[in-house]
């Protein structure tokens, strides 16, 4: 690809990307929308027991009863639900919601159809049957084991089988971008991969090698040793799998975001991308750094030497860089866009920004809690500051800030335009879809501040702090916090779904009133951005012996000393 | 064409004044972070668990240091407290230990069958309890009180009752 130095310069800033816009045919709008639809319905399932546990919180009890009791036997127990809520908002919403945002992104970007459709559908046939497989233990109760299926708590194996059908499924939707991707770029020499398709392939590239771990972790361990083939597992050893897979997993949630930021907010917002190369170094960053940093979920583990876990740690520094450039990049494209909207003076530009937008503004606000949701997550990365927030209730309350705001408001956001784009339709009640953003914000402010702060006073997490002993006074009020922002979290979830539906129900809309793909600019000729910014093989390489380096050691010496003496056990 | 002819028209990493200043302090703040863990664990001495003994879940109740758990005194104002945490019934064994104000505890936690967690309140004493793993943190206890320690891990549906208190005496 060495075509631009050879060409000349007027070339050079003349890419030859053929059509201005890509229209996708009736079969990908059902495709993706299908995706959607499976993703928007597990959401609304999972965030049923999300009230349930704040309002637990609360110590609230019905006629002398709590919560769950009245449930029964729909519903067996808290930890049930926690499964319930943890697998669909936090697994299933995301990557049927990835899978599908990535095939508009693919084929929009490149201007052209899936090189095999067909395998995009055996990939999300698979998924959807994986989910299906998980869901059957899941609710009749033998698959109580929360979404980090930690062994040996022992699942019944249609659980483990059914997570393999989901992860598998989704890399067979990925290796159809990929061909798309080869085809293109066999016909597109020289020319700059489109940012929104080059981050999504670089996201589905990080997230096939990072789930390497739980595959190992689920086909070696954990589903021999359900089906009784395997009398024990290594807990240890387990644990490492999973969080080799456990922290990219933030990451696949989190990039799709950032393709959203930086490929069309800024189109949303009236602007220009600020800067194509650091966008494009970012990601290459997230597929360098995302994996082998893994062990900062291990801090406190027993059996992982600390000199791992100090490297770890300092990995974990480097990947907020790109967090941070990112942090840089968009707001100084919204600041560009508030700017031509007429916006004066140092941040005069702030409210020129079209917030009447809901798509723009839930997006904005998701980025103003993921501030303090980097900040929380540097303090968890910081070796023994770790100490004091592990597994307390810091924990999920940090995590609401990332996968739950930046992350789900910023899907929410694409939905309010890309589902009226596959339907046809205009977007139903676009003040309510405002409203529901701020809701969603207000609600989430509220809650994540309380668990904050409960786990700096102690408070551990994945516990129903309603029934425990020892709860000391001075977390009752944080608690009851807890259940009102839970409560307002839960009014938000639901008017997304209920705008999604009545959106999707209503009569079509002219062609000329249905959004488009908003696809941002960059205030340089992606052109201009190098040729070693937009080539695969030497940012390849460094991940993999990267992971080779950081886990290849430590995974040798947990491996050759393996001890499989955990027999499992069903203690709920 | 009407695009104006650019000014460098050969590839390069454009990167904005403000940005390069951002990109700067954004390395300087993240190496501060770091330099100040590494003092608080080389010259303050926080650790974080390491690696202490492998063990066998299915047998340290009936052997080893683990078959009579508690507290010994290893020295005047030395204690190391062997406790185990068990899902099966949901408690730790033992539930209760005390100790003189001044004393210093190794605690050694390990748990014959799920995994569950370990944490002293208001200390850095915070550790996962891992079947065939040893956990281990030293603690100065200095103002007399009751502190709890609570299970941090789930474990089953009695986890929310799990704790202990340590008991520090004037």
């Amino acid at each position: 690809m060495t075509a631009i130095a050879t060409t000349t310069p007027v070339a050079a800033v003349t890419p030859s990307v053929v059509p201005a816009k890509y229209v996708l045919s009736k079969g990908e709008k059902r495709f993706i929308g299908l995706q959607l639809l499976v993703a928007t319905l597990a959401l609304s399932i999972g965030s049923l027991f999300g009230p349930l546990q704040a309002l637990e919180f609360s110590g609230l009890t019905i006629g002398g009863r709590d919560l769950y009791a009245l449930f029964q036997p729909l519903l067996a127990s808290y930890y049930q639900g926690l499964t319930l809520h943890g697998v669909l908002n936090a697994l299933i919403w995301t990557t049927f919601f990835i899978t599908g945002f990535f095939t508009l992104t693919v084929t929009y970007g490149l201007r052209r159809p899936l090189a095999y459709p067909k395998l995009g559908w055996l990939g999300f046939i698979m998924m959807t049957l994986g989910l299906l497989t998980a869901a059957v233990p899941i609710l009749l109760n033998e698959a109580s084991v929360l979404y980090t299926f930690y062994p040996p708590l022992q699942a019944n194996w249609a659980f483990y089988v059914g997570l393999v059908l989901v992860v598998v499924g989704s890399w067979v939707q990925g290796y159809g971008f990929y061909i798309t991707y080869y085809r293109w770029r066999k016909q597109n020499p020289g020319v700059r991969t489109p940012l929104m398709t080059f981050g999504s392939l670089i996201t589905m590239v990080m997230w096939q090698i990072a789930t390497l771990g739980i595959a190992v972790e689920i086909l070696t361990q954990l589903l021999p040793w359900s089906l009784g083939l395997l009398p024990g597992v290594d807990p240890q050893l387990n644990r490492t799998y999973f969080w080799f897979t456990g922290h990219p997993l933030v990451y696949f949630w989190l990039l799709p975001a950032y393709v959203s930021w930086y490929a069309m907010l800024p189109k949303q917002a009236g602007g220009k991308l600020f800067s194509d190369s650091l966008a494009r170094f970012s990601f290459w960053m997230f597929l360098v750094l995302s994996t082998p940093l893994g062990l900062h979920h291990q801090f406190t583990d027993p059996g992982v030497p600390t000199i791992w876990k100090t490297i770890h740690a300092i990995l974990t520094y480097a990947v907020a860089f790109p967090s941070l450039l990112t942090a840089f990049t968009v707001v100084a494209s919204l600041e560009y866009a508030g700017r031509q909207r007429g916006g004066k003076g140092l941040l005069g530009w702030i409210p020129k920004l079209p917030w009447s937008n809901p798509s723009v503004s839930i997006q904005i606000l998701s980025g103003v809690l993921f501030v303090f949701g980097g900040i929380g997550g540097i303090t968890n990365a910081s070796y023994n500051i770790n100490l004091v927030i592990h597994n307390t209730a810091w924990v999920p309350g940090h995590f609401h800030l990332t996968v739950a705001s930046a992350v789900t408001m910023t899907f929410m956001g694409i939905a309010y335009w890309l589902v009226p784009h596959l339907t046809g339709r205009k977007l139903w009640a676009p003040k309510l879809a405002l409203a529901q953003g701020w809701i969603w914000f207000i609600g989430m402010m509220i809650f994540s501040n309380a668990m904050h702060t409960l786990g700096l006073l102690g408070a551990p997490r994945r516990t129903p702090l309603g029934v425990a002993p020892y709860v000391p006074a001075n977390w009752e009020p944080r608690l009851l916090q807890t259940a009102i922002g839970g409560a307002i979290l839960f009014i938000g979830a639901y008017l997304f779904v209920a705008i999604m539906v009545v959106t999707v129900l209503r009569k079509p809309a002219p062609a000329a009133e249905v959004p488009e793909v908003p696809e941002a600019q960059s205030i340089q000729d992606p052109q201009l951005t190098p040729a070693w910014l937009d080539r695969w093989a030497p940012w390849l390489t460094i991940a993999i012996l990267l992971i080779i380096l950081m886990y290849g050691p430590n995974l040798f010496y947990q491996i050759t000393n393996m001890q499989n003496t955990s027999p499992g056990f069903k203690l709920w | 064409m009407t695009t104006p002819q650019p000014q460098s028209p050969e590839p390069s990493v454009h990167i904005d004044p403000y940005e390069r200043g951002w990109m700067i302090a954004a390395i300087i703040m993240l190496v501060v972070f770091a330099l100040a863990v590494a003092v608080a664990s080389y010259s303050l001495g926080i650790q974080l668990p390491a690696p202490e003994a492998r063990v066998d879940p299915n047998t340290i109740t009936t052997s080893g240091p683990f078959a009579n758990p508690g507290l010994r005194e290893l020295a005047p104002g030395r204690y190391e407290a062997y406790i185990v945490a068990h899902g099966q019934g949901w408690y730790f064994n033992p539930r209760q230990i005390s100790v003189p104000a001044g004393s210093e505890v190794t605690f050694y936690v390990t748990s014959p069958d799920v995994q569950h967690g370990f944490k002293l309140e208001g200390t850095n004493v915070n550790m996962m309890v891992i079947p065939g793993q040893v956990s281990t943190l030293t603690r100065r206890f200095d103002t007399p009180g009751e502190y709890n320690w609570v299970c941090h891990e789930y474990c089953g549906t009695g986890h929310a009752a799990m704790y202990g208190t340590i008991t520090v005496t004037p």
